[in-house]
């Protein structure tokens, strides 16, 4: 009897000791449902601009021959990238690799740090043509191209936000590696930063069809 | 690669026993894909498919949008209960969708 409790005990003190009030599942299942609800964000502006472009087509169609389908082709490349990079730092820590883990993670903010660069000069070349929202430029053309690049400037925008938002919460992420808070037993912080790194990347999927590939 | 089966029917369970890492190699291989999936979606946006053209760019996103869901989100190897939030969200967007474009297209 005795034997049984000590037995008990030492596994409930290791147990306790490993994971002392952790919950991965848990953690993850949260995480999920504030992308989902994030998802739900996105999908009313992405309703707004089917409706848009239902009634607008041939109007959507000329402002969509105005984006730069380089450097929207080139953006969607880089958060491809950067989401590879992401999923390949949480391989490394999950095999123990501190440091390959972090120089993945780093790759991963750098390339969202790339992605911005390449939405500032684009928005900075269709800003100096006169094309930004109230412009005189752009309120001389019609309804639907001016509910295209308006729709443009807030979805887009809004999705550069989640970039700045998401490389923020990976710095973080990094300094929990450099300081051993993230480790080979203890990921799944990474793992959650990681899924919404990946959401972002999957919005961006989206938009890009959609504001580039008008031809 | 493996598809380790779900282990259900253990609430609570804390540990992460079932999460056998992915090799890097399969993420380099989605990773291709998603960037030929790319080059494709581009290269078919120059054909003039007119009333078409939509429908394969959305089909190629889908797709593009699946294999992140799958395998870099991980889903694919995740207990069912995540497939399930993941299956009523995709119907609740799908029933605003519908709704709205009843009303969009009866209305004129």
């Amino acid at each position: 009897m005795s034997e049984i409790t000590e037995s008990n005990a030492e596994v409930l003190g290791h147990a306790h000791e490993e994971h002392a009030h952790r919950d991965d599942v848990g953690a993850k299942m949260g995480m999920w449902i504030f992308l989902l609800t994030e998802l739900l964000l996105f999908t009313g502006l992405f309703l707004v601009y089917a409706v848009y472009r239902y009634y607008y087509t041939k109007e959507f169609h000329e402002a969509g021959m105005q984006t730069h389908i380089l450097f929207g082709t080139v953006n969607t490349m880089v958060l491809l990238t950067s989401s590879l990079t992401m999923v390949l730092s949480i391989a490394a820590i999950q095999r123990g690799k501190k440091w390959l883990s972090a120089t993945f993670l780093s790759s991963t903010i750098l390339l969202g740090l790339a992605f911005l660069i390449i939405k500032y000069v684009e928005w900075s070349e269709e800003i100096a043509k006169g094309i930004y929202p109230g412009s005189p430029t752009l309120l001389a053309k019609s309804n639907g191209e001016v509910l295209f690049f308006g729709l443009y400037y807030t979805m887009t925008g809004l999705h550069a936000i989640h970039v700045i938002a998401g490389m923020t919460i990976l710095i973080f992420m990094l300094v929990f590696i450099l300081r051993n808070k993230i480790t080979k037993d203890n990921y799944t912080k990474l793992e959650n930063a990681g899924l919404y790194w990946h959401l972002v990347d999957i919005i961006w999927i989206f938009l890009f069809p959609l504001f580039y590939l008008i031809n | 690669m493996k598809s380790p089966e779900p282990d259900r029917g253990m609430p609570g369970q804390e540990s992460k026993t079932h999460e056998e890492p992915i090799s890097y190699g399969l993420y380099l291989l989605i990773w291709l894909s998603l960037i030929a999936l790319t080059a494709t979606t581009v290269a078919v946006a120059g054909i003039n498919l007119a009333a078409f053209a939509l429908v394969v760019a959305l089909l190629i996103a889908v797709t593009k949008a699946s294999l992140v869901v799958n395998y870099f989100m991980h889903i694919k190897f995740e207990d069912r209960i995540f497939k399930v939030f993941i299956g009523i969200a995709g119907f609740t967007i799908f029933v605003i969708y519908a709704l709205t474009f009843s009303d969009v297209y009866f209305r004129r």
